[in-house]
């Protein structure tokens, strides 16, 4: 009896709070005040959460104690791990001129002649770097667009210790997208913190496209990311997210995003491929006026999962939301869609949209949809809706009789599927490339790179 | 070219072909009519392939091979074209990716190397000409907010992409007004030649006033009724489906 007790309760972030607490001033010691100034609160809101059991609301396809469990390591002490570094990993996007930015695993790697070409008024470098040098700004943003009660965001704010900021100052606009590549390498299971925190101040504009890749693909990695995002006043940010890891690559990432009145921003989260994948979106308004474009895409197939969550909250009128999300899953992989819209009273001329479809390519592949608006003010236009189908077999076979064979059609149908999704980017440089990604991506044609799995190259 | 022995095929559970023969040969235009639920689209759905049809019995021969074991898109790389009733609409897919992939699937049956991209606009060019769609329709999704017209058009431009030896036109003429009707017209006479055949399938004699037949075939009950020249569509035409039906239920 005692065991069955024992076992009802296990929580895997006991082992997270106790390595904490065995650690804590080296953990403090390797950050700076601003960012330890939180780990308290943190911690106190982890020996008081449970995190919630699979199948609970929100959570029908991912166990995040299970997901949680196996040992980690963490690298506390901030040892340098040997990451092949930049050249392989340059995306190779045709023409493609990005400022480009690393993180191995969860250490800011200083790319120096990169941050020497950025223009006055952006500021891209290390966290830790960042709210040493600027507390007061740091102070402002950090930990306060987040919400740390939620678990993932108080175990990144409990054990984080760097992670990369963007900060654009007032009316600096910046066309050339800057990219952030964040490598996961270790020989043995690692658990990387990634903190990403975008500051974009009145009438900035900033493109971002952070890439996923996993190098080892022997090695179990949690990559636990928690984003926030800043959005003054007439400011414009375009962020692009995509995955490229590995089946045995669990990421969490929480993401939040605050936007000021008249500000615009489109968010994208690509999934090409990776293994276990829960992708929060918390996106509010904080005055009127202002547009979201949220989308996603994942192509699941063997045994990946992808798990989307959404809240848009409506508090101000006017502002307008269109929300698209897309999968395919083949084999036996999961994908599930969970969004809710929620119009406040008083957010009247809001617009919101929202939309999930995905296409099941056989039996054994499962998807979840969720599509919810709530609404409490009369004058708003919202509308949402999901379909979950299969690939329509009037169009395979009027392709079939000008010549493809099946799988060809397959393959063009499936592509076609993803297209608007692809064409919602903001970065066009981009948008020709993950064309042709997604291209490879159906043609099962994985291009591997000396190192690794991702297709990049 | 084409030899239909006693052809049996239904949809879901039902038979609705029961016994075609049919024997077209190469430079012959062949007009199958028939009243609503004659059987004439089984029959052209058959003949491409379509999964969802299910044959029953008989056989076909076309160019020597056993068409009916033949998937489809062997079938169309034999030389068979379906120009579909209802053209369906593929949203995202391209007309010059789609027309691409047909071309160079072919290719690939016929062990030749895919065509270079100039080459293949070049074709793109002449062939348009031939039912005069303009450029911008074949960069747009296929058929995806075409009109009734621009859809017929753009099945004619795909038969003149692929010279298939024989094309199966299936109501070509619905949903056309008189012009693009001509302009349809126009493109399958100037597709054709000694070595192709053409079958129509069509309600209305008011298409052969465009594409002369040299032989008319109507269609009942999912039998060739009756066969002859041209003049049987006019005096089809003249009398009307019920002379058939109470002609053939009678017998």
């Amino acid at each position: 009896m005692i065991m069955i007790e024992h076992m009802e309760h296990m929580n895997s972030l006991t082992q997270y709070i106790e390595l904490y607490k065995q650690n804590s001033a080296l953990v403090d010691n390797g950050s700076v005040d601003v960012i330890n100034s939180h780990r308290a609160e943190a911690l106190e809101i982890l020996e008081n959460s449970i995190l919630p059991p699979k199948g609970a609301e929100n959570y029908e396809v991912v166990d995040l104690n299970k997901l949680l469990a196996p040992d980690f390591g963490l690298n506390l002490a901030r040892i340098d791990i040997d990451v092949n570094d930049a050249s392989p990993f340059h995306c190779g996007v045709p023409n493609m001129n990005s400022a480009l930015f690393f993180l191995h695993n969860d250490i800011y790697a200083e790319a120096s002649e990169t941050r020497k070409n950025l223009p006055e008024g952006i500021y891209v470098g290390s966290l830790k770097d960042f709210c040493g040098r600027f507390p007061l700004i740091a102070e402002k943003y950090y930990a306060k667009i987040a919400d740390i009660r939620n678990p993932l965001v108080a175990l990144n704010s409990l054990l984080v210790q760097d992670g990369i900021v963007v900060w654009v100052k007032e009316g600096v606009k910046f066309e050339k997208p800057i990219q952030i590549v964040d490598i996961l390498e270790n020989g043995m299971p690692l658990m990387a913190l990634r903190r990403i925190l975008v500051i974009a101040e009145k009438n900035s504009q900033v493109k971002l496209l952070v890439c996923d890749h996993t190098q080892n693909d022997a090695v179990d990695f949690l990559n636990l990311v928690t984003t926030e995002i800043s959005v003054a006043e007439g400011a414009s940010v375009d962020l692009c997210e995509m995955e490229e890891s590995t089946e045995k690559t669990v990421r969490l990432s929480s993401l939040y995003l605050s936007q000021d009145a008249g500000s615009s921003v489109s968010l994208s989260g690509i999934t090409l491929y990776n293994g276990v994948t829960r992708n929060e979106y918390y996106c509010s308004f904080r005055g009127e006026d202002a547009k979201l474009k949220l989308s996603g895409m994942a192509i699941e197939d063997e045994s990946r999962i992808i798990d989307t969550y959404s809240i848009v909250e409506h508090r101000f009128p006017g502002c307008h939301t269109d929300e698209l999300f897309k999968y395919v899953a083949d084999d036996n992989s999961i994908a599930a869609f969970s969004g809710l819209i929620k119009v406040f009273k008083g957010a009247s001329k809001t617009q919101a949209f929202q939309s999930n479809r995905n296409i099941i390519g056989n039996d054994g592949a499962r998807v979840f949809s969720k599509p919810t608006l709530e609404i409490y003010d009369d004058d708003v236009k919202c509308s949402h809706g999901s379909a979950t189908g299969q690939l329509d077999e009037k169009q395979i076979f009027y392709m079939r009789t000008r010549g493809l064979s099946e799988s060809e059609a397959r393959f063009l149908l499936k592509q076609a599927f993803m297209a608007d999704v692809i064409d919602s980017i903001a970065i066009p440089d981009f948008k020709m490339r993950l064309h042709s990604l997604v291209e490879r991506r159906f043609a099962g044609d994985r291009h591997n790179c000396s190192s690794c799995k991702a297709s990049c190259l | 070219m084409l030899k239909i022995h006693d052809l049996k095929a239904g949809i879901e559970g039902k038979q609705i072909l029961n016994g075609i023969n049919l024997e077209v040969n190469a430079g012959e235009v062949h007009a199958i009519m028939g009243p609503n639920g004659s059987g004439k689209s089984t029959l052209s759905m058959v003949l491409a392939g379509n999964p969802a049809y299910e044959v029953l019995g008989g056989k076909v021969d076309f160019l020597g091979k056993d068409l009916l074991d033949l998937p489809p898109e062997v079938r169309s790389h034999e030389g068979i074209f379906l120009g579909f009733q209802y053209p369906v609409e593929i949203p995202g897919v391209s007309m010059v990716n789609f027309m691409r992939a047909a071309v160079n699937a072919k290719r690939k049956y016929f062990g030749l190397p895919p065509m270079s991209a100039s080459e293949f606009l070049k074709m793109m060019r002449e062939k348009r000409s031939v039912v005069e769609l303009d450029n911008t329709l074949a960069s747009r999704s296929v058929n995806e907010g075409f009109s009734g017209g621009e859809k017929k058009r753009n099945e004619i431009f795909q038969m003149a992409v692929l010279e298939p030896k024989l094309s199966i036109l299936d109501e070509t003429d619905s949903g056309l007004d008189i012009d693009a009707l001509r302009i349809v017209a126009n493109g399958v006479n100037k597709l054709k030649s000694e070595k192709n055949a053409t079958i129509v399938i069509t309600h209305y004699q008011r298409l052969l006033d465009y594409i002369k037949p040299d032989f008319v075939h109507i269609l009942y009950k999912g039998k060739i009724v009756m066969t002859g020249g041209p003049q049987l569509a006019l005096e089809l035409e003249e009398k009307g489906y019920d002379w058939i039906k109470s002609r053939d239920d009678n017998d």
